[in-house]
C-alpha cells in the first residue's frame, strides 16, 4: 500500500459562504513531489473545485505563492518530503484579499508596480544601431534587483504591509532601486519624489522578513535601507538648497 | 451584455503581445490598445525561455550567416523571404530592448556578450546569464507601463473571435475572476499566445501552454501551417520536464551515454573534442539530438530509470566560477528539483517536447488571411523556422514579429470605421454555449484529466520524434474519439468566481483541436524532414513536399490539409551539414 499525507487546505467560495473553512484531503506520498503536484492531483482526481493559480512549475513565473504551514513559499519549489509526516496546512499569501481558496486579489501590486516607473527615463534616447555600454560592473551593480519574479512572497510575509496597506512595499521598492541603479538610467529623482509621501517606508524596521521569504534572492530590505538613507540625504538636500534645479 | 471598444486588441501578453503593445502605442498614440491575458503578463510562458536571442551584433558575422543557419536548421521549410527579414530586423529589435533596460550580459568593454548555441555558425546569441526570457519578458511588461492608452485585461479567457463581414472585429472573453462574459470589439486583433506544448505528456512547456490562440482562430477557419513539426529540445529533466538550456552545451557540456561516450559522434554530427565547435556534436541543431537519443535507447545504451531512459549532461569540468557566472538558473533547477548540484554530478537529461513550430498561417506582414486579424510568435506560423526552430531565435522572432504585427495593427485599425451589426448575436450565443456546455452542465461523467491524459498519451505514441502512417492513424482515431467523450465532460465547478476548472475544459477543447491539426499534417506530409521523422517514409523529399501544409478545420472529423509552396529566395535546398 502506498503512504498517504495529508493536506488541510483552506476554502473559501463566496458564492457558497462567507466563511471560510478548511477542507481535508488524503492524497498518495510521492518524495518527488512538490506541494503543487499536490494540489494538482486533488484538482484532478478528487475535488475539481480547487481554486489555484500555477504554471510554469519550474520557480519562474511567480505564480503559486501560498503560505504553507505558516509560511509563503513557491509551492513548485517545495517539497511534500520536508513536512512529513503531515498534515500540511496550505492557505492563500497572507495580507492580500482572497478573491477564492487560495486565489488571492493582487491588482493592489499592479498599481503600484506602475507608481515606481519601473522602465529605464533618459533625456537621450541613444543610436538605433549600438546598445548603451555597460560593463559588468555596472550590471552586477543593480542585478540582483532585477531577479524578482513578482511572486508577492515578501508582502506576505512583511509586517508594514499587513498594518499599512498604502506602504508601496519590499518588491516594488527593489525594483525602483533596480532602475536607480542601472547606469543606462537617469530617472532617478523622479522615482524617489514618487516615494517621498510613503510612509510605509520608515516604518520598515529592517527586520528583513520579506528577504529571508524571496526565492530568488532579490534581498529588498537591503534595497529599502538604501532608499533610506539617500531618501533622507535628498531630503536635508531640499531644506539647504531649495532652488537647486531638479529634474 | 457587456461591451468594451478598443482601436486594437491583443490577445495574449508575453514577449510577442508586449512588443506588440509597444508598437501601436508608437505607430499612434492615439490608439486604445486592449491586452487580454488568461494570466498576468509577467507569468507568460516567455518568462521560462533560458538560453539567449540571437541576432548579428559582432564585426565576425554577417546577416548572411545568420540566414544560413536558419534556413539549413530548418532543412530548407523556411520561407526565406522572412528569414531575411527576421536576420535584418533582429539587431534592430535587439538593441531597442537593451535601451528599454534589458540586463544582457556583457563584455568587458561594456559591449553585449553573445554565446555560441545550437546549429549557428557563429557566436551570436545574446543571453541575460540563462534567465533570458524571464529578463526580456519583465523589461518589455516595465515599459509597457508607462503607455498610457493600454488597457490591460489581466486575467481574462478568450473564448471565440468576433468575425463579421469577412473582417475579425475583436473577440469574446470571459472575465476569470467574475465569470462574466465580455464583448471586446476591436478594429484590429493580434493573437500572441504562444504555444501548444500540453497536448503531449512530457514537455518543458508551463501549464498555460495549450494553443488557444491557434484553435480561436482555426475554428474561425485561418488556417494552421506546418503543424506536424513539433521540437522535442535534448535536455529535459525526467519527471518534471524542466528545461536544461542548450545554452549549457554551449558553454561546453557534453552529452553522455550509459558508457560515459559522447554518442553523438556516431549520428553524423562531427567528432568529439574538448572545447566546443559550432554547427558540430553537442551544438548541433535539436531535431538531430533528440533523435541521436532514440537511437541511443533503441541500442541499450541509455539509462533507465523510474521517469523513462536518461542520458547525462555532463557540464562539471566547466568549473563553478562558470557555472555560476553563465549558467547559475541550471545550478538552482538542479539543486531544487533533482537534489543534485552539477558543479559535482552529472545532470540526467531526455528529449522534451519544448517548441510548435507550426502555427496560425501568417505571411511577413503577420496577416493572417482573415483581413484586420494577426498573429505572432510561437502561435503564428510565419515561417523562419521551417522543420526545425534553431535554439535563441524565437525569442528575436516574437519581438521582430509581434513589431511587425502591432505596426500593421495600428495601421490597419486606423482605417476602419466602425463595427458590423451581428456581433451582438454572436456575444449571446457564445455567453449561452458557456453556460449551457459548461457551467451548468449536470449529466456529465467523464474528468477532465482522464480525457487530458488520453490525449497526452496517443499523442506522445503516435506523433512523437518516429511517427509512421500507422501510429498516426490510430491517434487520429484516438482523438477524434475523445472529441466525442468531451462532449460529456463531468464538471464538479459551477461556480462563477474563479472557476480554474471551466478554464481547464475550454483549455483541454483547445488542444484536442490543436492535436487533429497536429496528426493530420503528419499524416499528409509522407517524407521526413527536420523534426518530422517518419520512419515509413525516411527521406526528405522536395519533389513533392518542399510545401507548407494548411490544416483546416472540418464541421467533423479531421481537418482537409492542403499545400503551399515554400519560398525560396537565394538558398537552394541542400544537405543539411553538422560537424563536418
Amino acid at each position: 500500500m502506498k503512504d498517504l499525507i495529508t493536506l488541510n487546505v483552506f476554502r473559501y467560495q463566496p458564492e457558497k459562504s462567507k466563511e471560510p473553512t478548511y477542507q481535508e484531503y488524503e492524497i498518495p506520498y510521492h518524495k518527488d513531489w512538490v506541494i503543487l503536484d499536490a494540489l494538482n492531483y486533488i484538482k484532478d482526481q478528487i475535488d475539481g473545485s480547487l481554486t489555484y493559480r500555477w504554471s510554469c512549475r519550474m520557480g519562474v513565473c511567480g505564480s503559486c505563492g501560498m503560505m504553507v504551514n505558516g509560511k509563503p513559499v513557491l509551492t513548485c519549489a517545495t517539497f511534500l518530503e520536508s513536512y512529513t509526516p503531515g498534515p500540511i496546512r496550505i492557505e492563500p499569501l497572507e495580507n492580500f484579499p482572497v478573491i477564492r481558496d487560495l486565489v488571492i486579489d493582487m491588482s493592489d501590486f499592479l498599481e503600484k508596480l506602475k507608481k515606481v516607473k519601473p522602465w529605464i527615463i533618459r533625456k537621450d534616447v541613444g543610436s538605433e544601431d549600438r546598445e548603451y555600454l555597460q560593463t559588468p560592473s555596472q550590471l552586477a551593480d543593480y542585478k540582483q534587483y532585477s531577479m524578482c519574479i513578482n511572486c508577492m512572497l515578501c508582502y506576505a510575509a512583511c509586517p508594514v504591509y499587513g498594518l499599512e496597506p498604502e506602504f508601496i512595499g519590499p518588491a516594488a521598492l527593489a525594483l525602483a532601486q533596480r532602475y536607480n541603479m542601472d547606469s543606462r538610467d537617469e530617472g532617478k529623482n523622479q522615482r524617489m519624489k514618487a516615494l517621498s509621501h510613503d510612509t510605509g517606508i520608515w516604518q520598515c524596521t529592517f527586520v528583513g522578513d520579506c528577504s529571508a521569504v524571496c526565492p530568488k534572492n532579490v534581498d529588498p530590505a537591503g534595497a529599502i535601507q538604501r532608499y533610506k538613507v539617500e531618501g533622507a540625504s535628498n531630503w536635508w538636500k531640499t531644506l539647504l538648497l531649495p532652488y537647486a534645479s531638479k529634474d | 451584455m457587456s461591451i468594451v471598444q478598443c482601436d486594437v486588441l491583443i490577445i495574449g501578453a508575453g514577449g510577442a503581445g508586449l512588443r506588440a503593445a509597444i508598437a501601436v502605442s508608437e505607430a499612434n498614440p492615439q490608439l486604445k490598445i486592449g491586452i487580454v491575458s488568461k494570466v498576468y503578463p509577467m507569468r507568460s510562458h516567455t518568462v521560462s525561455a533560458e538560453g539567449g536571442a540571437a541576432a548579428v551584433i559582432k564585426e565576425d558575422d554577417s546577416l548572411e550567416h545568420h540566414a544560413y543557419d536558419t534556413i539549413s536548421g530548418g532543412d530548407w521549410l523556411s520561407d526565406q523571404d522572412a528569414v531575411e527579414l527576421f536576420v535584418n530586423q533582429a539587431p534592430k529589435e535587439m538593441i531597442r530592448l537593451e535601451h528599454w533596460g534589458c540586463p544582457w550580459s556583457r563584455e568587458q568593454n561594456g559591449t553585449v556578450a553573445v554565446r555560441p548555441f545550437g546549429g549557428m555558425k557563429m557566436k551570436r546569441t545574446w543571453f541575460a546569464a540563462d534567465k533570458t526570457g524571464f529578463h526580456l519578458l519583465h523589461t518589455l511588461f516595465q515599459t509597457t507601463l508607462k503607455h498610457e492608452n493600454l488597457l490591460r485585461f489581466d486575467e481574462w479567457f478568450v473564448t471565440r473571435l468576433l468575425v463579421e463581414d469577412n473582417r475579425c472585429q475583436g473577440a469574446i472573453a470571459l472575465e476569470i475572476a467574475t465569470g462574466k462574459m465580455t464583448a471586446i470589439k476591436a478594429k484590429s486583433t493580434i493573437i500572441c499566445t504562444g504555444g501548444a506544448g500540453k497536448v503531449f505528456p512530457f514537455t518543458t512547456n508551463a501549464a498555460i501552454k495549450t494553443g488557444d490562440g491557434m484553435a480561436v482562430a482555426y475554428r474561425a477557419g485561418i488556417p494552421l501551417k506546418d503543424m506536424e513539426f513539433v521540437q522535442y529540445h535534448p535536455t529535459g529533466l525526467p519527471f518534471t520536464g524542466i528545461l536544461i538550456t542548450e545554452a549549457a552545451r554551449a558553454e561546453g557540456g557534453y552529452l553522455l551515454n550509459k558508457d560515459e561516450y559522447r554518442y553523438l559522434q556516431d549520428y553524423d554530427l562531427g567528432k568529439p573534442s574538448s572545447k566546443p565547435v559550432l554547427r558540430s556534436m553537442e551544438l548541433g541543431p535539436r531535431d538531430r539530438l533528440s533523435q541521436a537519443f532514440v537511437k541511443e535507447q533503441e541500442k541499450g545504451r541509455t539509462y533507465e530509470g523510474e521517469y523513462g531512459h536518461f542520458v547525462h549532461l555532463d557540464i562539471r569540468h566547466l568549473g563553478e566560477k562558470i557555472i555560476n557566472s553563465k549558467l547559475p538558473f541550471v545550478r538552482e533547477l538542479c539543486i531544487k528539483y533533482e537534489n543534485l548540484d552539477p558543479v559535482k554530478e552529472k545532470i540526467p537529461v531526455r528529449p522534451v517536447v519544448h517548441y510548435m513550430m507550426g502555427g496560425i498561417d501568417t505571411n511577413i506582414e503577420a496577416e493572417t488571411v482573415l483581413p484586420g486579424l494577426y498573429a505572432a510568435g510561437e502561435c503564428a506560423c510565419v515561417s523562419i523556422n521551417g522543420a526545425n526552430r534553431l535554439g535563441s531565435n524565437s525569442l528575436t522572432e516574437l519581438l521582430v514579429f509581434g513589431a511587425i504585427a502591432g505596426r500593421n495593427a495600428a495601421n490597419y485599425a486606423t482605417q476602419q470605421n466602425g463595427f458590423s451589426k451581428g456581433l451582438e448575436a454572436q456575444y449571446k450565443n457564445e455567453a449561452n454555449r458557456i453556460e449551457q456546455n459548461f457551467l451548468k452542465k449536470k449529466e456529465g461523467k467523464v474528468k477532465i484529466a482522464d480525457i487530458r491524459k488520453a490525449m497526452n498519451n496517443t499523442l506522445e505514441a503516435g506523433a512523437g520524434i518516429y511517427r509512421t502512417e500507422t501510429s498516426l492513424k490510430k491517434s487520429q482515431e484516438d482523438i477524434q474519439e475523445l472529441k466525442e467523450r468531451f462532449k460529456y465532460i463531468k464538471m464538479d465547478d459551477s461556480s462563477i468566481t474563479f472557476n480554474t476548472e471551466l478554464i481547464a475544459a475550454l483549455e483541454l477543447s483547445c488542444m484536442l483541436d490543436v492535436a487533429e491539426a497536429v496528426i493530420q499534417s503528419g499524416l499528409h506530409r509522407r517524407e521526413s524532414r527536420g523534426s518530422h521523422q517518419r520512419t515509413d517514409f525516411p527521406n526528405r523529399d522536395d519533389e513533392k513536399f518542399l510545401t507548407h501544409s494548411l490544416a483546416y478545420q472540418k464541421e467533423d472529423g479531421p481537418p482537409d490539409i492542403k499545400f503551399k509552396p515554400v519560398t525560396i529566395t537565394k538558398w537552394a535546398p541542400g544537405e543539411r551539414i553538422y560537424g563536418r
